[in-house]
């Protein structure tokens, strides 16, 4: 129900520049996912939406309003920003039983008991953690704990949430659970939701945009999926995708109507029309190709759709789905396979894709310049 | 490159600045407290030390100066304290005594110390809760009353007055007057006699310290070692003691610093041979209106006092934080003692027997005893407890519970320990919440460094300063901030706020770091300001801290002496002071009174908030 509009923003503690000159639109009613690794400023970011932290550069505007111009030294104190915040550590007050917890802000804002009281219980409710409103939260198993966090937050309605790593303390299943859960009140609400996490899962299955950071830079925004299949360069490319993407070295002829790549996977033409407009005009450059393990075949015959051979490295069957490391030359490929498939070591395969399907970044300058179509 | 850096009003951004400082309550306080502490502290010891250059009238004749001189710069104390043939009498000799206690007390203390508390928490003694509070009644007894029944103990008939329990001893087996001076004078004054009483006061200190840093050694890590293959003593060797050494170290700072600036205990046990140390010497320097060179002393000390604290800082160095870092203190499987159990737990018994109980025993009967000395039954008696008035005994001064001067100091003694308590905590908890927030900030650098000072300055020449100070009006730009306050309670309760300060905030901070900051900070999320955030989130989560930071200082001033024996007038008279007057007027049996009485009040107080709160001393102490 908000829509946030970051600006040249700069951060530094002490003489570590933390963010570098960010510009990010959050638009009303997404779910946006900050990832990265850690330390990147994913959780700056977040703080300095919140008012926690101070910017030293830049402007914040939220619904077109200033809610920080740092040039002017102006900063809206955390309360009048209309937002709530989950901290990784759920920050629960532990003198306070859950209902208190969940209680305060609206008391602070000197709401009248009645309302608390029903407001209190209509967020405990959502989160079906109502049972539990007398207990002290220590009383409570970290899943619980995490509900009472996420029911504090919604319990004033804010047209903003900030979610702090909310799920990493949380073990496996518990913590696939809440996703459904969270996307689930992200539909329900609508609120605009602000999700910073290091898990690429976390950010594929529930966000309605990524922004993938780099040592304190946004490195590509965009929808999960174009973000799966287009990455911008080799780091979002690596960075995303469990298993990890295959990167081929290889060579490109580049001419006005498209370019020839050359490389362990044979030779492979591509249209101008599906090229990036980074991609250089002409001439011979070094190229790195990028295919998802998903989009190889994998054969035990060479075949039309199988042409490229190599060895098998090793195979891991896992029930619904097989991994398996194929040598070609002197490259290490991933292949997915659906079902359960027993390959011996050392056995000859034969892999094949259609080459629409991956990508082609230029090694030197590392950027995509060939579209997954 | 940005556009927008050029659209700002600078106006609107001095005023958004202005704005953001003022009115936010924490940089208020922070600016308060700066302001009250260089005040308070650092104006004090400027104060000082420019007296120590300045030309006093009484020492006009000795300078040849004249009227006109008064007030002029001066080395002349200077010379005469360190290049004068008085030095050597005046201070290098009490200064080699101050060094020779300091060290001597320190080691042992140290080692007493850290011994008891590594067999209170690793091993696996028997009557544990027993001996753990024992341990620690040795803090709330004051140095000089175990100096006082010490003296009990062994006083030897020369001094004058009644011989001590040894020497009656000896005299009924008929042992003569000069033998029993040969044996118990070396024992019984001087030296030896204030390291050891002193040992056992302040191995308390080490006691609480190390204990604490056991506490939070993961004994996995020890286990670790055992796997190895090392030894118990290797073990002990090589892992434990690494990893409790920082504490250690604290303790010594605290110990030397402590015993060094020490006078009680030298006033009792040392005056009878004449053994003097700067301490004392600051004490008769201030007594007898020689503020120069007794604050040319007291900087000395506290030059003293700073140059263990530097090495000691080079020392820890980047292990300070080992303790923490070990781990969360989890699992803790004791060591067995094995077959030196029963000889360390019967040890222990006479150690207690003979350092704690008996001292106290020993006060509790010659507090009942008409002349002192004399073990028969006939002497027994209440009269310093009850009696009436009669000519005969002590100048015809009634016994305590029955004297106006003993109803006065004891609620002067509440009072003042009342209010510093309550406020002392207050200020402390507020300084520990400046310094934990601030950390790695040049705000609370500053502020911890501040605080820090009174702990460096010996606790007499602190109230020598403040006297001074004090006794006349302050005022700033011709308007009188504070009036004069000689001779009154106000004087009394800031020298003791202020000097305690160190250990207030100290507890305060480490109160403080225990909180989280996402706690106040998702308070602030939801429009808790800095008020409210304080009284519903800090306070309520610090509230076991807020009581054993008023334990620390409640009982350190109950029993405090040192600190206000300059200050006092008749009318303020405190507890420790009466008692101190008793045994000056040769009157111990009554001082005895009044010490039993002090002893009590702070081990019932002690007991209460350990009963119903979680007060604990060694956390508040810990840091």
């Amino acid at each position: 129900m908000s829509k946030i509009e970051l600006t040249h923003i700069d951060k530094y503690y002490g003489k570590n520049h933390v963010l570098k000159d960010l510009n990010l639109t959050i638009e009303d009613g997404d779910f946006m996912t900050l990832l990265g690794p850690s330390g990147c400023g994913k959780t700056t970011t977040l703080r300095v939406v919140s008012g926690l932290e101070k910017p030293q550069n830049g402007i914040i505007l939220m619904d077109g309003k200033e809610i920080v111009n740092a040039a002017e030294a102006s900063f809206a104190p955390p309360s009048k920003r209309n937002l709530n915040l989950v901290f990784q550590s759920y920050a629960l007050w532990p003198h306070m039983t859950v209902f208190d917890n969940v209680a305060f802000g609206l008391r602070i804002r000197k709401e009248n008991s009645e309302t608390i009281a029903k407001k209190v219980a209509s967020a405990l409710d959502r989160m079906q953690i109502g049972e539990f409103a007398k207990r002290y939260p220590t009383e409570l198993s970290g899943g619980q704990q995490q509900r009472v966090a996420i029911a504090r937050a919604i319990v004033s309605e804010p047209r903003l949430l900030l979610l702090d790593e909310p799920l990493s303390n949380l073990d496996a299943k518990l913590r696939v659970d809440m996703r459904a859960e969270l996307k689930r009140l992200h539909h329900e609400t609508g609120t605009t939701i602000i999700y910073v996490t290091h898990d690429q899962v976390e950010a594929l299955t529930m966000s309605t945009r990524i922004a993938l950071y780099r040592k304190g830079e946004l490195v590509q925004v965009a929808p999960p999926l174009e973000l799966y299949d287009n990455p911008v360069n080799l780091y979002t490319a690596d960075f995303i995708g469990n298993p990890s993407i295959n990167f081929v070295k290889g060579t490109a002829q580049v001419e006005a109507g498209g370019m020839r790549v050359d490389s362990p996977l044979g030779q492979m033409g591509f249209e101008r029309g599906d090229m990036t407009e980074a991609a250089p005009q002409s001439g011979s450059v070094d190229v790195t190709i990028g295919v998802r393990p998903e989009q190889l075949s994998i054969s035990r015959q060479a075949d039309d759709a199988h042409w490229v051979e190599g060895h098998v490295y090793s195979g891991m069957p896992a029930g619904s789905e097989t991994l398996v490391s194929v040598r070609v030359g002197d490259t290490m490929l991933t292949v997915k396979e659906l079902g359960s498939t027993h390959y011996a070591s050392d056995e000859p395969v034969y892999l094949g894709f259609n080459p629409k399907k991956v990508n082609v970044f230029e090694t030197k300058s590392e950027n995509l310049i060939k579209y997954c179509v | 490159m940005k556009p927008l850096d050029q659209s700002y009003s600078k106006s609107r951004r001095f005023k958004n600045q202005v704005k953001a400082v003022v009115t936010n309550p924490y940089n208020v306080i922070v600016l308060v407290a700066i302001v009250l502490l260089t005040y308070l502290i650092v104006l004090p010891l400027v104060d000082m030390l420019s007296t120590t250059f300045q030309l006093a009238q009484r020492d006009l004749r000795a300078t040849g100066g004249t009227m006109a001189d008064v007030g002029k710069f001066t080395l002349y104390y200077w010379q005469r304290l360190l290049a004068s043939d008085l030095s050597w009498n005046l201070l290098f000799k009490p200064l080699l005594n101050s060094l020779t206690i300091g060290v001597g007390v320190s080691v042992c203390a140290i080692a007493l110390g850290s011994i008891l508390a590594w067999l209170m928490v690793r091993s696996d003694l028997p009557f544990k809760p027993f001996f753990s509070l024992a341990v620690i009644i040795p803090y709330m007894i004051p140095s000089w009353v175990k100096s006082q029944a010490w003296l009990s103990m062994f006083k030897t008939p020369r001094v004058g007055g009644a011989p001590g329990f040894i020497a009656a001893l000896m005299m009924n087996a008929g042992v003569s007057t000069e033998q029993i001076e040969a044996i118990l004078s070396p024992i019984a004054y001087g030296r030896l006699a204030i390291i050891i009483v002193l040992t056992l006061h302040y191995y308390a200190y080490t006691y609480l310290l190390v204990s604490a840093a056991l506490n939070s050694i993961n004994s996995e890590l020890e286990e670790m070692g055992e796997i190895q293959g090392a030894s118990k003593p290797l073990i002990l060797r090589k892992i434990t003691l690494p990893l409790v050494l920082p504490a250690m170290l604290s303790a010594v700072i605290l110990t030397f610093s402590k015993a060094i600036g020490t006078f009680g205990t030298i006033n009792y046990l040392g005056s009878p041979v004449s053994f003097r140390t700067l301490s004392s010497e600051l004490y008769s320097n201030s007594k007898s209106q020689n503020t120069q060179t007794a604050f040319a002393m007291a900087i000395l000390m506290i030059c003293i006092a700073s140059l263990s604290v530097f090495i000691n800082q080079r020392l820890i160095g980047a292990r300070k934080s080992y303790a923490t870092i070990g781990g969360k203190g989890g699992r803790s499987t004791p060591i067995g003692l094995g077959g030196w159990k029963p000889i360390v737990t019967i040890i222990l018994f006479i150690f207690f027997i003979v350092g704690i109980i008996m001292p106290v025993i020993i006060l509790i009967l010659e507090s009942c005893m008409l002349k002192e000395g004399t073990y028969s039954l006939s002497n027994f008696t209440l009269y310093y407890w009850i009696g009436e008035g009669d000519p005969n005994i002590m100048e015809g001064v009634s016994g305590i519970f029955k004297n106006e001067t003993f109803m006065m100091s004891l609620v002067n003694s509440l009072k003042l320990t009342l209010v510093n308590g309550v406020f002392g905590t207050i200020f402390g908890q507020m300084l520990g919440y400046i310094c934990a927030k601030g950390r790695g900030k040049l705000h609370g650098k500053l502020v911890e460094q501040l605080v820090f000072i009174p702990y460096l300055i010996p606790s007499v020449a602190f109230g020598g300063i403040y006297l001074s100070m004090f006794s006349k009006p302050q005022t700033l730009f011709g308007v009188t901030l504070i009036p004069a306050l000689y001779g009154t309670f106000a004087l009394l309760t800031l020298t003791s706020v202020v000097k305690h300060l160190p250990f207030a905030s100290r507890a305060g901070t480490s109160n403080m770091l225990q909180i989280s900051g996402e706690l106040e900070e998702a308070a602030t999320i939801e429009g808790a300001g800095f008020f409210k955030r304080f009284v519903k989130i800090v306070f309520p989560l610090s509230k076991g801290g807020f009581i054993s930071g008023f334990m620390l200082i409640f009982v350190s001033i109950m029993k405090e002496l040192d600190l206000i024996i300059l200050i006092m007038t008749p009318k303020t008279s405190t507890l420790p002071y009466l008692a101190f007057q008793y045994q000056n007027q040769n009157c111990p049996q009554a001082s005895n009174c009044v010490a039993i009485v002090m002893f009590s009040i702070v081990f019932l107080v002690y007991a209460l908030a350990n009963i119903f709160g979680d007060a604990d001393l060694a956390k508040s102490m810990a840091g």
